[in-house]
């Protein structure tokens, strides 16, 4: 296996010679010193910005977008290694780190391989031709004559070679990435799509990993953040002498209404934070929490997103012979990272570093700036891994806390977020509401679909960070949760289609984007408001989908989903009225209507006495073009139903009228070993096709084939997510009397 | 003070991780006189002499056992940040029962939590040590 990566001496000679990177200490003054001296290009259209070679033939990555838990380190390399002919084990990847690394975006939205990896496969291919026209001069040949093999240009005719780190070791390519640079012809690829195992996945079981969590700095010190006991709450007063037996306490620092701890030791900090008195103000700004969804109907809309409008679906609706209507909702959801979040901060000679396991260290570091009023070009942000996030969770707020306690001491300070920390304060998926109506005409044709979504306002961009806000420091003011109107449009061809986003001005909990945001909870509610309009129309809800199809791509992955999951074809719910009854569903998604098509198919088994729902199996048919690493591909799958099987079943953020309540993982549960569903993966290669993401889509289907399976099963809709067994009770309840 | 630090901090281990400092989650197990144990919950003062093992101690890169090799084989891990103690759970119910069941398995891990859902790979991967051993 290609596990074997280039050894300190080789990555010190490739980082030496051209640029240097990575500035873990482990790593040495020298290559700092460096640094310093030897301004490294980040120019999105440089090769340079993106491709070293040393002369050992080393060859280092700089990506921007960065290795989240999800393979794509392992995926980034596989697709250099291919384009530039070279072996995966002689690649190293330095990710994320503002100075060496060019900005490519917020590593988010299934965009890694999408857009990160073919700007990297175009700076290869420039890189590749570059060297074929020195190399081609070098050795007499004609650039047709040559043939490349693990980094060694070869003449065909007389046999001479040079390796790449001859032609270019120890000097910059100074050429702009070439668009028409002419790629490697997908039939001739021979690392990208293979099944290449991970890179980081043996020092992770090992315990040599270096985690965010785990970095350190000489000298370094620990913090803890001191959290309002209420989300608005004012800080009144603090008795800094209720922590002064606590050894190697160095430091309490308050500004504003943020407050936080610095000791000589961890558990002193921990001692500290915990001990220290403080007086706040009352505050119970948050809505009650069982009266959310009237709340959120309630909220101001600031403007609509007409997201599709065919036809006039007003009108067809009124006209209609038969018309299904329904209101689906899904809870506000935790990032639920298993290792709360964590940054190192450190300022010298009036310049700030920070190591942080961020998505956007680049968008970070202007943050930062903003929030201490200093220049952009005085803060720098490296990237270190940390645990998954699945999107926008503490990570960067936890980068700000550690900015301002480093700076309030003048040493390097660690901050590490408790358990409540994370679960209390990373920024959450947003409630989501959505009213559903359809009209069918006599015969049973859909002639109307319309669809009003309610959330808040705001799209990617940046999300304020707490300490800043705390500290009465400049920060953002607007929300940020993601592009959350995402596919509220549907990809059928019905008639008359409308569907309206209702754009909030306030949502209760910072908002944030959670994996697949926004796409997840639409399609929850449009696939599994399909359902009801395939039983309304008497159709199978498969066939019923292909009918309303007029995509052929779509209607592949259906008809390979209904031979993969052996669909049976029906037209009303089989119900059964023993205790324990079985159903399966099906659910389909073209991600953001443009790209990743992925289709589902759920077996469950429902306890109609406890209300319980287990789900059994998930088979999942995925088409997402040219598949770089299949066996990525299928963790990511894999994983994504599972988390989103957790969603659906069991997760909702709760909180009181001052502050989140759902503080750990017994308030907080998530699904655990006994209650995982066996899944079944069919990946629809195209090695032709462009590779589009899989991070996130098969995410959007689990829902929907959960609640279409349990209307299978016993027939009756759940339209709220988390589909808890009290609910379940109540609807089946309700049907009943 | 917990287990955990001096693991982390006094002796600057990495496989016990902090996950929760509560119990519940598992990212923090080591093995205590053999058992596994969850470090963060666990006080300095009640460990005394007893040997503890972490991840370290279970196998090295150079030196891996069946566990940690079936792991890589069976590519069970995202982020990895449970992983650690997922292997030390697995590694103390497999010296207690050489050839467990699927459901056996998934017992024995009800209480260390994964979030990237990884669990079907840690299952495979824990049958395969079990199958190899």
């Amino acid at each position: 296996m290609l596990s074997g990566k280039p050894n300190r001496r080789e990555f010190l000679e490739a980082t030496g010679i051209l640029i240097v990177s990575f500035s873990l200490p482990c790593f040495g003054s020298a290559a700092d010193a460096q640094s310093a001296t030897l301004p490294k290009t980040v120019a999105l259209d440089e090769v340079d910005a993106f491709l070293a070679i040393a002369s050992s033939g080393l060859v280092t990555l700089y990506s921007g977008k960065v290795e989240l838990g999800t393979g794509v380190g392992t995926a980034l390399t596989q697709i250099v290694a291919d384009e530039l002919d070279v072996p995966p084990s002689r690649i190293e990847v330095v990710e994320g780190d503002t100075a060496t690394t060019p900005a490519q975006g917020k590593t988010w939205g299934s965009l890694t391989i999408q857009v990160g990896g073919v700007q990297i496969r175009q700076a290869a291919a420039t890189a590749r031709q570059a060297l074929l026209q020195e190399a081609g001069k070098r050795l007499g040949a004609a650039a047709g004559d040559l043939v490349v093999e693990k980094g060694v240009v070869r003449a065909r005719g007389d046999g001479k070679q040079i390796s790449y780190g001859e032609l270019i070791g120890g000097k910059n390519f100074a050429l702009k990435i070439d668009q028409q640079a002419p790629l490697k012809d997908p039939a001739n690829y021979k690392i990208v799509g293979q099944p290449i195992p991970r890179f980081d996945i043996p020092p992770k079981v090992t315990g040599q990993f270096t985690y965010i969590q785990d970095f350190k700095l000489p000298g370094m010190l620990h913090g803890r953040v001191v959290r309002p006991p209420a989300i608005g709450a004012s800080l009144q007063s603090v008795e800094e002498k209720s922590v002064n037996d606590v050894a190697g306490l160095v430091k309490v620092i308050h500004q504003g209404n943020f407050l936080g701890v610095v000791a000589e030791s961890e558990w002193g900090a921990i001692r500290a934070a915990q001990k220290l008195k403080a007086s706040w103000s009352n505050w119970e700004g948050l809505p009650e929490q069982s009266h959310l969804w009237e709340y959120v109907r309630a909220t101001k809309i600031n403007k609509d997103d007409v997201t599709s409008n065919v036809g006039n679906a007003e009108q067809a609706l009124e006209q209609a012979a038969k018309r299904v209507s329904a209101t689906y909702n899904f809870a506000i959801h935790s990032h639920g990272s298993m290792g709360p979040s964590c940054a190192v901060a450190e300022f010298k000679d009036g310049k700030l570093t920070c190591w942080s396991a961020s998505q956007a260290t680049h968008d970070l570091r202007l943050q930062l700036a903003a929030m201490l009023s200093m220049k952009d070009s005085d803060v720098r942000v490296i990237y270190v891994d940390g645990s998954g996030c699945y999107g926008r969770n503490g990570h960067e707020d936890a980068a700000a806390d550690a900015v301002l306690l480093a700076r309030a001491v003048g040493r390097p300070v660690r901050v590490q977020w408790m358990r409540e920390d994370e679960h209390g304060w990373d920024p959450k998926g947003p409630p989501t509401l959505m009213d559903l109506q359809a009209g069918l005409d006599g015969s049973g044709h859909v002639v109307a679909w319309y669809s009003q979504l309610y959330v808040p306002e705001g799209a990617g961009g940046n999300v304020k960070l707490v300490a800043a806000e705390l500290a009465g420091l400049p920060f953002e003011k607007g929300m940020s949760p993601g592009n959350i109107i995402n596919n509220s449009a549907i990809p059928y061809t019905f008639p008359n289609v409308r569907t309206v986003a209702h754009r909030l001005a306030e949502t209760p909990l910072r908002p944030s984007w959670i994996r697949a945001p926004g796409r997840m909870q639409n399609t929850f509610c449009n696939e599994a408001f399909v359902d009801e309009v395939a039983v309304a129309a008497g159709a199978d809800p498969l066939e019923f989908r292909l009918h309303y199809l007029n995509d052929s791509r779509g209607t592949d992955l259906l008809k390979r989903l209904a031979r993969f999951a052996q669909w049976q074809g029906r037209t009303s719910q089989k119900a059964s009225s023993g205790e324990v009854s079985t159903g399966r569903g099906t659910s389909y998604v073209k991600y953001e209507l443009a790209r990743t098509y992925v289709g589902a198919v759920a077996d469950v088994e429902i306890n109609r006495k406890s209300g319980e729902i287990r789900v059994k199996h998930v088979a999942i048919v995925q088409d997402c073009g040219q598949v770089i690493n299949p066996d990525g591909v299928r963790n990511q799958i894999e994983g994504n139903v599972i988390q989103t099987v957790s969603r659906t079943l069991k997760e909702e953020v709760t909180f009181d009228r001052s502050h989140v309540t759902s503080l750990d993982w017994v308030t907080y549960p998530i699904l655990t070993f006994p209650e995982v569903p066996d899944v079944d993966i069919d990946l629809m290669e195209r090695p032709t096709e462009k590779p589009w993401g899989v991070g996130e889509p098969s995410s959007a289907v689990v829902p929907s084939a959960i609640a279409n399976a349990v209307f299978d099963a016993v027939g009756v809709r759940l339209r709220s997510v988390p589909f808890t067994p009290a609910k379940l009770r109540a609807a089946l309840q309700s049907a009943s009397t | 003070m917990p287990l955990l630090y001096a693991l982390r901090d006094n002796l600057g281990l990495h496989g016990p991780r902090f996950g929760c400092g509560l119990g519940q989650c598992g990212a923090c197990t080591v093995h205590i006189e053999g058992n596994a144990a969850r470090s963060c919950v666990t006080p300095l003062s009640a460990v005394g002499k007893k040997k503890v093992v972490t991840l370290e101690g279970l196998g090295s890169p150079q030196k891996l056992v069946a566990l940690q090799e079936a792991f890589i084989t069976e590519q069970a891990a995202q982020c990895g940040f449970c992983i650690g103690g997922m292997i030390m759970e697995a590694a103390a119910f497999l010296a207690h029962n050489k050839s467990p069941s699927e459901a056996q398995i998934k017992q024995a891990l009800a209480h260390n939590l994964c979030r990237c859902g990884t669990h079907l790979r840690i299952v495979r991967a824990v049958k395969r040590a079990a199958a190899a051993a």
